[in-house]
């Protein structure tokens, strides 16, 4: 809301919100514009829910408003419900077709939504489905999932591809360059039809 | 000049770097903990640094590295700073010849900690300067010059970022690394450094004359800065100050609080400019108090009028509403929007193979009438088990459970603690325990590392803050120090053995000490421990619910029948307690 383009990403602690957190950060220095994010640390990150607030063009401080968010990226079904009220009316979900049900389901007895439950919730914004743990392993990592989500909401960012590239290239360790640089690209066409 | 992308925690400590800084210490907390793990793995350090035991420890070190002239650097969170108040209070009388910046993060909405205090208190009890960056660029050039500010006015200086600073991100302008050239050499000086009552008083007389000076010096540095706009205005300190700026509009005056103490008279002129003011700040209302003090008739609004809330954290939206609630009109709305409800919490959980679950199951089944007093770690997680009745702050576990059985309560007393926590604040209350004879069983949940705040080392861990090998401490050499008669250290994986340890120490006198030693499942597979995955065979299984009551991440509900997912990491502690014996390792028939 302060002129630039707010992204939530969401997921669960282990699931690399934080390096795609930094691969966007890093693609908009390449593009010398400025940036200001707010991540989860610490204890939350112990299999817990989590939240990457990333505001590109931002110039103050850190924080995406609930109802305002441009973009939502979420690595799990129920966290991109968790996280929905996050985005504006008109704004864009990409979210991994996968659920990882939360031990407090098991242990307490919780009720779940459905998977058909949560999809179609979210269906109320502009929803992308990814199969991204699939895309990953065809890129030849299972922990990839993180950069094909990526791939696959870089429609709608207003960043360059390359950019985007040349940021995962700086940023992943040196000999997993070329598998994630396919996983983004085969997540960029995955998301293409979105 | 660069500019990267970077977490607060990594601005500040290459702020340090630009100093230079000689000295780091400190102990983990966060959101404090990456500024003394980004410099301590830094190849060719020009400095030295350390993890110390705790923050009392951590201070006095630094504080004598600046006595000797070097830049010190000492980090911890704010609670931290309560351990490290005993020498804080009084350095502020002997002073410092080298800089000496103690960072205290504070923590609002208590995202990571026990309480939501405000270290700016402390800073103002104290009589030391207080920084308090509304940005990670703010934060870095802070930092960086703060250690000479420190120098020139010969006190202790308070850096006080929050958790929206430090686990944050932005583009931040770096300036080059210099190298600390400085060699540490203690000047002799009784009347400084000696503080009987004597010097004290002397001393105490210099502190409150050197206060004109460093509200002078503050004011020059241009933390504190005014835009005047109209009859209204917003004061705003810290991070809250970004917030204040999404939301204001053009006709609001504007004055942007980064250092304390405040320049009184230049406040007072800035305030009687307008009708009316609005103080923002999260945490105490300790500048809102000085703005009402100088007021004169000026009609001040924040938290003492209710219009800004006393606890929590503020965000854009808040301070909107705060400003439409006492007629000052943002320049944007926010939609009042609600998250879905009825959906299940995914809180941390202890991981898949941690050593603290099957102590925490033990317990129970051992103890099933006891109380459990706990500590701060990982493992105060074990409150989702039924294992955690009590944590008030590091090291309360054990001197929590001897208070109890003094005063009169009857029931099994079983007192777990981390090894981290215990070698912080512990060790004295087992002491105390012990000599005053109370009858308790303390577990020291051993796995060799300060696991919460990042897997930082410890003295139990064998290497130093900077990787250097170093004899561990002994434990089990600690506790009989302490007059402990019965130690017993015991595999957690191992259930038999972990049960009859409990057991026997449950039918004997005194103080009882059960260390379960096991490394921490994140540092095990971090050097390569491997131990294989487990099966539940649907077959055998009986859905009895033992296992899915265990609570660990890798075994699910299907079809009232339990599955052991990927997330398994072969602790084989399912496969003990299932009565079935549904449960094996992959592969084994």
């Amino acid at each position: 809301m302060n002129g630039g383009y707010d992204i939530m990403v969401v997921g669960i602690g282990g699931q690399g919100t934080i390096l795609a957190s930094n691969i966007l950060g890093e693609a908009c220095l390449i593009e010398q514009r400025s940036v200001r994010g707010a991540e989860t640390h610490g204890m939350a990150q112990r299999g817990g829910s989590v939240e990457s607030h990333i505001r590109i063009d931002g110039r103050y401080g850190p924080l995406i408003a609930p109802g305002t968010a441009d973009l939502l990226i979420a690595f799990d079904m129920l966290e991109a419900l968790r996280y929905s009220h996050f985005l504006k009316d008109a704004g864009r979900m990409v979210v991994n077709h996968r659920m990882v049900v939360p031990t407090s389901v098991y242990v307490q007895n919780l009720s779940l939504p459905s998977e058909e439950e949560i999809i179609s919730l979210l269906s109320a914004k502009n929803l992308c489905l990814i199969d991204a743990d699939a895309i990953a392993r065809d890129a030849g990592n299972p922990l990839t999932a993180n950069v094909v989500m990526l791939g696959a909401a870089s429609h709608h960012m207003p960043l360059r591809a390359d950019s985007l590239v040349m940021a995962i290239g700086r940023l992943v360790p040196p000999n997993t360059v070329v598998i994630n640089t396919k996983a983004f690209e085969l997540g960029r066409a995955a998301g293409e039809s979105c | 000049m660069e500019r990267r992308y970077l977490l607060g925690n990594e601005a500040i400590a290459h702020g340090c770097l630009e100093s230079p800084v000689g000295f780091v210490s400190g102990y983990p907390g966060t959101p404090s903990s990456e500024v003394i793990e980004v410099l301590s793995a830094l190849p060719d350090r020009s400095f030295y640094a350390e993890w110390s035991v705790n923050e009392k420890v951590a201070l006095e070190n630094a504080l004598a590295a600046a006595w000797c002239g070097v830049r010190a650097l000492c980090t911890m969170k704010h609670v931290g700073l309560n351990v490290a108040a005993d020498p804080l209070m009084t350095s502020a009388y002997t002073g410092v010849t080298g800089g000496l910046v103690i960072m205290s993060a504070d923590d609002p909405f208590a995202h990571s900690s026990q309480n939501e205090q405000d270290s700016r208190m402390y800073a103002k009890f104290a009589r030391i300067p207080c920084l308090d960056p509304a940005t990670i660029q703010e934060a870095h050039d802070m930092v960086r010059d703060a250690f000479t500010l420190s120098e020139e006015l010969g006190l202790p200086v308070l850096f006080r970022p929050t958790t929206r600073i430090c686990h944050s991100k932005g583009d931040v302008e770096l300036g080059p690394i210099l190298q600390n050239t400085r060699k540490g050499e203690f000047h002799r000086d009784p009347r400084q450094y000696v503080v009987i009552p004597a010097h004290t008083r002397i001393l105490h007389k210099k502190l409150n004359e050197k206060q004109p000076k460093v509200r002078k010096r503050l004011g020059e540095l241009g933390y504190n800065r005014a835009t005047v706009r109209g009859k209204k205005a917003i004061i705003a300190s810290g991070i809250a100050a970004s917030y204040v700026q999404e939301v204001i509009p053009d006709g609001v005056s504007f004055l942007k609080v980064g250092a304390y103490p405040l320049d009184e008279e230049w406040l007072a002129g800035f305030v009687r400019l307008h009708e009316e003011v609005l103080v923002i700040e999260e945490l105490a209302p300790v500048l809102e108090e000085t703005v009402r003090e100088v007021a004169g008739c000026v009609t001040v609004h924040g938290k003492k009028d209710g219009h800004a809330p006393c606890e929590g954290e503020l965000s854009p939206p808040v301070v909107a509403r705060i400003m439409a609630s006492c007629g000052f009109t943002p320049s944007q709305t926010f939609p009042e929007i609600s998250p879905v409800e009825g959906l299940p919490p995914r809180p941390p959980i202890l991981c898949a193979g941690c050593m603290h679950r099957p102590v925490f199951h033990a317990i129970r089944k051992v103890f099933r009438d006891g109380i459990y007093p706990s500590d701060i770690g990982c493992y105060t997680l074990g409150l989702q088990l039924g294992a955690v009745d009590t944590t008030i702050c590091m090291g309360a576990s054990i001197t929590v459970g001897s208070g109890m059985v003094h005063a009169g309560e009857e029931r099994e007393i079983v007192a777990t603690i981390g090894d981290s926590t215990f070698l912080h604040t512990g060790i004295q209350g087992l002491m105390n325990a012990v000599y005053n004879d109370a009858r308790m069983t303390v577990v020291i949940l051993d796995n060799r590392i300060t696991a919460m705040t990042g897997h930082q080392p410890n003295p139990t861990t064998g290497l130093t803050a900077c990787g250097t090998p170093a004899a561990p401490v002994s434990l089990e050499a600690v506790c009989r120090a302490c007059g402990v008669a019965f130690v017993e250290t015991v595999d957690p994986y191992d259930m038999a053995a972990l049960t009859a340890a409990l057991k026997d120490a449950r039918e004997r006198p005194g103080v009882k000490v059960i260390i379960a030693k096991q490394h921490c499942v994140i540092t095990a597979r971090r050097i390569g421990i491997r131990r294989g995955r487990y099966l539940a065979d649907p077959e055998t299984c009986t859905g009895c619910g033992i296992c899915i009551a265990f609570g660990c991440p890798a075994i699910e509900r299907h079809d009232e029948k339990a599955y052991i997912n990927e997330l398994c990491s072969g602790c084989s502690v399912c496969a003990q307690i299932c009565p079935a014996g549904a449960i094996r390792k992959e592969g084994v028939r």
